[in-house]
């Protein structure tokens, strides 16, 4: 795990925020009724930094992220408040307004590389009709631009392989020729939607170290859309753990790490297999399952599942900071710092969330 | 490309060789009877004994049956092959047809591939509101309604109620385009509207599917306009079945399976000569109009195929 610093100084953090999104909410009128798939997520993005979005599917990550380009707009999606990029009011936008940023300064890199090309197309001029209508370029100039952007995600023989179509690249270099096309028109930022869930881990590593020295090299700020906590060790400079919509925990690498305050996220922690440990047993996991967005419980989403379930569960935590000391460290979760300090670890030094049935909720 | 492009027109013609094997058996082999029965049957209902021995000759029936193939392939070439009902030369009559059968045809295949296409867009752009539901029921109502009840209620109308257009009929283009087009607007008109309907929502769906691709969505958040995700993206991907659609459509009504509207237009195209063929049970001109609209349709395949790989670079590797 780093948690050094990166080193070029483009890539820094700055207190400069990008990107303020405040109470948003997404509901999908269905046939079971209104799924509430983001139930009031509110975060910054500062810019350079990358933040990690965690959570399991169904936990309204992608549609989180998505919403800020618009991409979820239908006649049957509902939203309520407010995304400000640089002056831009991103969830009242109107569509020509999204269009101007849509691919030129928020662009996004999807999670399944196989199917987000067009199998028709060359991927070259794909780039390059991005890069168009962004910007008046001819098309010599657009295209040395893309081969360029080809090379830089590293595509071996960029020159011959800008007139290539998708097909005949695997998944991981589909997966480049997409980050490529969102790097085109130099977004400030850059949102990776699971970008490596559909690839190869060898494959994984690449990518991730491709999008990392692209933050470097052009200070884009990133949103890491992931259910991955091994991805996020990699490359985040903050996380915000989502479960069932809402945001439970929100804070730097080392502090969701090594002082994690919501159970849920110590589920998280626990779950992942360590092969510097002994081997489990089983693999550990939380038990049950996340709610039905259509039908969430009462208070803390997470009651049903948590073993430390007491009285004020039924009450929604808000999302606050209660550790001392931290500001930006802020979760959901009633128990106080030194319950959840005491309870979180399973066996010492190790952080986790025990079965409900093994253990008695506390009174 | 090229050899993908040669192996198909070689493909092409094995399948025509198919075809015409085919035909032969079963026009010359199946019904059985010896060859007494099948130059009875050639030789049409009201021959006389002379002509029947005549067929009997010239179709070489007392041969063994490859020689018997390979005749009535010289006669299809040669262009020898007669009806013995009427001593009309079968090619002549074809020929003949050609040009009134493209003329309705193309006419109306670029009718109804514009009005399909368009009306599937629309449906699809409006898809669960006024215009798609409206939309709906026409296309609906448009493939219910068979061509000949169409046609004769427009000429019904249109033609003996109001004198708005001729009564059925051809002229040359060549003769007088003005006169041409008149004769044919209703027959377009016809032919096109259960295509119209079909098409329509054949594109509808595929368009609706191919929105939900994550590549139309890739499209959008490019910062694309609605229109250009739109016909760049979508159409270009949706319409690649309609081609396969209407190459298979067009090549069988130009081979003379348009054969309804021609008929009750009056047209004299290949439909309508296979039509009375078929009515006078007279063997040879239906065998000629087999082979010819088998002709078109296995073209046109080969033309689908072709114009497939230059729409969908994944065959053209293949």
């Amino acid at each position: 795990m780093s948690t050094t610093e990166p080193a070029a100084p483009a890539s820094r953090p700055t207190d400069e925020t990008l990107l303020t999104v405040e109470d948003l909410e997404v509901a999908f009128a269905t046939e079971d009724g209104l799924v509430e798939a983001v139930d009031g997520v509110s975060f910054e993005l500062k810019a350079g930094e990358v933040l990690a979005i965690v959570g399991e599917s169904g936990s309204g990550k992608s549609v989180t992220a998505m919403t800020l380009m618009g991409l979820t707009r239908s006649p049957n999606a509902r939203f309520s408040g407010t995304a400000h990029y640089e002056g831009t009011e991103l969830i009242g936008a109107s569509e020509d307004e999204l269009r101007r940023v849509r691919g030129a300064e928020i662009a996004m890199v999807f999670q399944d590389p196989m199917t987000s090309l067009n199998p028709v197309h060359k991927i070259g001029d794909q780039i390059i009709e991005q890069i168009q209508e962004h910007e008046a370029m001819p098309d010599q100039q657009a295209r040395e631009r893309t081969i360029e952007l080809l090379e830089r995600v590293g595509i071996p023989r960029a020159r011959d392989r800008i007139d290539s179509y998708p097909f005949e690249f695997s998944g991981g270099m589909r997966q480049r020729v997409m980050i490529a096309l969102a790097l085109s028109c130099d977004p400030s930022i850059l949102i990776a939607d699971e970008p490596t869930t559909a690839l190869d881990v060898t494959i994984q590593a690449q990518i991730l170290q491709r999008v990392r020295d692209l933050r470097e090299e052009t200070g884009a700020a990133v949103i890491l859309v992931t259910h991955d906590l091994g991805v996020v060790a990699d490359i985040a400079d903050r996380i915000a753990v989502m479960y069932a919509g809402r945001i439970i925990e929100e804070g730097t690498l080392d502090q969701i790490f090594y002082d994690p305050q919501h159970p849920y996220t110590w589920g998280l922690l626990g779950s992942i297999t360590r092969v510097d440990r002994p081997r489990p047993e089983r693999l550990p996991a939380i038990r049950g399952l996340p709610p039905s967005l259509a039908d969430r419980p009462q208070g803390c989403h997470f009651r049903p599942r948590c073993p430390h379930e007491f009285a004020k569960c039924p009450e929604v935590p808000p999302l606050e900071s209660r550790v001392e000391g931290a500001p930006g460290h802020r979760d959901r979760c009633w128990l106080s710092v030194e319950e959840k300090r005491e309870r979180r670890e399973v066996r010492p030094g190790e952080i986790g969330l025990p079965d409900k049935e093994e253990e008695a909720p506390a009174a | 490309m090229l050899r993908f492009t040669v192996r198909r027109l070689i493909n092409m013609v094995f399948v025509l060789w198919a075809v015409s094997v085919l035909t032969f058996l079963i026009f010359m082999v199946m019904p059985g009877g010896g060859d007494e029965q099948a130059a009875l049957r050639i030789a049409g209902r009201n021959a006389n004994e002379q002509q029947v021995q005549t067929v009997k000759r010239e179709w070489g029936l007392d041969d063994p049956f490859y020689v018997q193939y390979a005749d009535m392939m010289k006669k299809v070439f040669t262009g020898d092959l007669i009806s013995y009902v009427n001593q009309v030369n079968v090619r002549e009559e074809i020929v003949r047809g050609i040009p009134r059968t493209a003329s309705l045809v193309i006419g109306a295949g670029i009718i109804w591939l514009f009005f399909g296409v368009v009306f599937g867009v629309l449906s699809a752009v409006y898809a669960g509101r006024f215009t798609d539901r409206a939309l709906n029921v026409l296309a609906l109502i448009g493939i219910s309604l068979p061509v000949f009840w169409v046609g004769l209620v427009l000429l019904y109308y249109l033609t003996d109620r109001i004198a708005l257009f001729p009564p059925g009929g051809y002229t040359e283009l060549g003769e007088d385009p003005v006169d041409w087009a008149y004769h044919l607007i209703l027959p377009w008109f016809a032919l096109s509207i259960l295509f119209i309907g079909f098409y329509s929502r054949v594109l509808r769906s595929n368009v609706l599917d191919i929105s939900n691709e994550d590549y139309v969505r890739t499209a959008r958040s490019k910062g694309l306009s609605e229109r250009r995700v739109l016909i760049r993206h979508t159409l270009r991907n949706a319409l690649i079945p309609i081609v396969t659609l209407f190459g298979l459509d067009f090549g069988a009504a130009l081979g003379g399976g348009a054969i309804l509207t021609e008929s009750v237009f009056g047209l004299q195209g290949v439909g309508q000569y296979a039509s009375d063929s078929i009515g006078r049970l007279d063997l040879p001109p239906i065998m000629g109009v087999v082979l010819f609209g088998a002709f078109f349709i296995v073209l046109l395949n080969a033309i689908v195929d072709i114009l497939y790989a230059f729409l969908d670079p994944r065959i053209r590797l293949q």
